[in-house]
């Protein structure tokens, strides 16, 4: 039985590993493939033919694609991620420090957003169609229907234009005392915090109303057991795999998020570096940081699939 | 049918009020988009007051933009834009999606597989990043976001539909029909699109939401719709200097958003059963 759990998820690996390469082409081919010649728009409108068809050569342009696709996979595998074309700078020093900053963003996003969002969503399970659980019901598919950044913006409206508590959509660099770390990363932390959490307890709340609809739980109330002690001690250990499963695909929208936040916030990480690189047309960048992105996004999938697999007993 | 109580009966034709208020904002939004530029109180290239982010006086009901533009007249004319665009970006997605999911549904075999492989692959791309590759690639005039955003969602239409296609799929009838020869078109449309019409038009309704989004955030980027045209992303997006001082111009676009995604959420919540569930 184990080496069938194990097969299982080396197929999901396997698979996962298979889109990471389609995924991959599909991010090269859009934007290699696509209209205007990167030698003649980098020398611009005064180059020699010469100049430019020097250029093509020394930047492998005159191969074909699927070379250039290969040639480039290959540099990817071994860390080296090209060259920007703006100021040639190798796109992994870029990044370096950018992508510490934005994992530790995700990180803190995730300490705070995973233990609010579990607590709400299964007490709000737990008193399924009372005032509170309709009030998280509403406030959770508020949260979900309206663009990332109006949960930004309507933030900054709170805590720094009326209650100036926050400095409004900067990120200072000089950051001394623990208090100005807490000031800056508190913003960005609390609007992550709120796309993250909506999905993580709509999901969760789903997740134990499954278990609690079971015939084992209608017996536990039977046999006298309240709705508390029900569902923490009865309903609550089943439903660990839904449950890990749910955080794992909500954290899955971080990258989304996190997308808008560092834009707006002005924070230094990779996905505001990506947005100042689409403005710039600096292909290698914007390639670099699209295969980061979806690197992300597949392995927190392919967690949760695996911790579905995993938290099943029927397959243990 | 099945025994039908006087009780289920009159729910499951009845819309509840909270859905018939989202079909009202639907419509009312519907109706702004078509009729904005014989309605709106100014042009809106044309600076009409001498301050910028002015407030909302009789003159501006809506105040002024960054420029000292009339906002009302502006959120009227980017309603075309954001209902306009996310509606063509949703017709494309739905019907290829629907389409290629009930033929794979019904061809099955290599074609089925290769295809959902494929979609599947496209689908762990996340949307706002192929936005912004497109965005970088092609830049974005509004017939490249339209494509772009129909084909950024069509995975999830296709998975949607073959899934709905693979249990009609199974039925005695789809047999009768193959064994009767009906050809593969016959089957796909008129034995199994009818049974499950319902569900898909609610799809429908959520992917719009999501294409409204998702046209919204680029637009919020700066990487949306281009100056001169403007919809409501892009509007937050002119106008976001004004936000420290908690400027309309910010805050109305924003939730012109929100009520029409939200209302597309509760007319879908609210829809009567025998819509929403009628393949079950």
């Amino acid at each position: 039985m184990r080496t069938f759990v194990l097969n299982l998820i080396a197929h999901r690996l396997l698979i996962a590993g298979l889109t990471l390469l389609i995924v991959s082409f599909a991010v090269f081919f859009a934007t290699a493939m696509l209209p205007g010649d990167t030698a003649s728009i980098l020398l611009g409108q005064a180059a020699t033919p010469e100049a430019v068809a020097g250029l093509r050569a020394a930047m492998h342009l005159d191969e074909p694609a699927v070379f250039r696709f290969f040639r480039w996979l290959a540099g990817l595998a071994r860390g080296d991620l090209g060259t920007s074309y703006v100021n040639n700078v190798a796109v992994a020093d870029l990044i370096g420090g950018r992508f510490v900053n934005t994992m530790r963003l995700a990180g803190i996003t995730t300490l705070i957003a995973v233990p609010v969002a579990l607590t709400l969503g299964i007490t709000s399970a737990m008193f399924r169609g009372s005032i509170y659980d309709r009030i998280v019901t509403i406030l959770t598919i508020g949260v979900i229907s309206v663009p990332e950044f109006m949960i930004a913006t309507s933030a900054v409206l709170v805590f720094s234009v009326y209650l100036k508590w926050l400095p409004a959509l900067s990120f200072a660099n000089e950051v001394t005392s623990f208090w100005q770390v807490l000031k800056v990363y508190a913003m960005p932390v609390i609007t992550l915090a709120f796309v993250v959490s909506a999905q993580m307890i709509r999901m969760t709340r789903a997740a134990v109303i499954d278990t609690i609809n079971t015939p084992y739980l209608e017996a536990a109330l039977l046999k006298g057991a309240s709705r508390p002690r029900a569902v923490l001690y009865h309903a609550l250990p089943n439903a660990v795999g839904p449950i890990a499963n749910a955080i794992a695909l909500s954290l899955s929208y971080l990258v989304g998020g996190v997308i808008i936040v560092e834009t707006i916030f002005n924070y230094p990480g990779v996905a505001k570096l990506m947005v100042d690189g689409v403005s710039t047309r600096d292909l290698p960048l914007i390639q670099s940081c699209a295969i980061i992105f979806c690197i992300g996004y597949l392995a927190l999938i392919t967690l949760a699939d695996i911790v579905a697999i995993l938290a099943n007993p029927r397959l243990r | 049918m099945t025994l039908s109580t006087p009780f289920s009966s009159k729910v499951s034709y009845s819309f509840s009020w909270v859905g018939m208020v989202g079909l009202a904002i639907i419509v009312f939004w519907a109706v702004i988009a078509l009729a904005a530029p014989h309605i709106i109180p100014y042009p809106i290239g044309e600076i009409v007051d001498e301050d910028y982010f002015g407030p909302m006086s009789s003159k501006l009901l809506l105040g002024s933009d960054y420029l000292g533009r009339d906002m009302l007249s502006r959120l009227m004319m980017g309603a075309r834009y954001t209902v306009g665009i996310s509606l063509a970006a949703v017709c494309i997605a739905c019907f290829t999606g629907t389409a290629l999911g009930m033929a794979a549904a019904v061809i099955g075999g290599w074609f089925d597989t290769i295809l959902s492989r494929f979609l599947d692959a496209l689908n762990s791309i996340p949307s706002k990043l192929s936005g912004l590759v497109v965005a970088a690639a092609i830049g974005s005039s509004i017939n490249v976001l339209i494509v772009m955003l129909a084909v950024i969602y069509t995975p999830g239409a296709y998975r949607f539909a073959r899934a709905l296609a693979v249990n009609v799929n199974t039925m005695d009838y789809i047999t009768v029909a193959r064994t009767r020869g009906e050809s593969i078109l016959y089957i796909i449309f008129s034995e199994i699109l009818p049974n499950i019409i319902g569900p898909l038009l609610a799809d429908f309704g959520i992917r719009f939401v999501f294409i409204t989004l998702l046209l919204s955030g680029l637009s919020f980027l700066g990487l949306g719709v281009q100056p001169p045209y403007a919809d409501w992303g892009a509007l937050v997006h002119e106008n976001i200097s004004g936000l420290p001082f908690g400027a309309p111009a910010v805050i109305v676009p924003s939730l012109a958003i929100a009520s029409l995604t939200i209302s597309v959420n509760l007319l879908i919540d609210n829809l009567p059963k025998k819509i929403r569930d009628r393949s079950a």
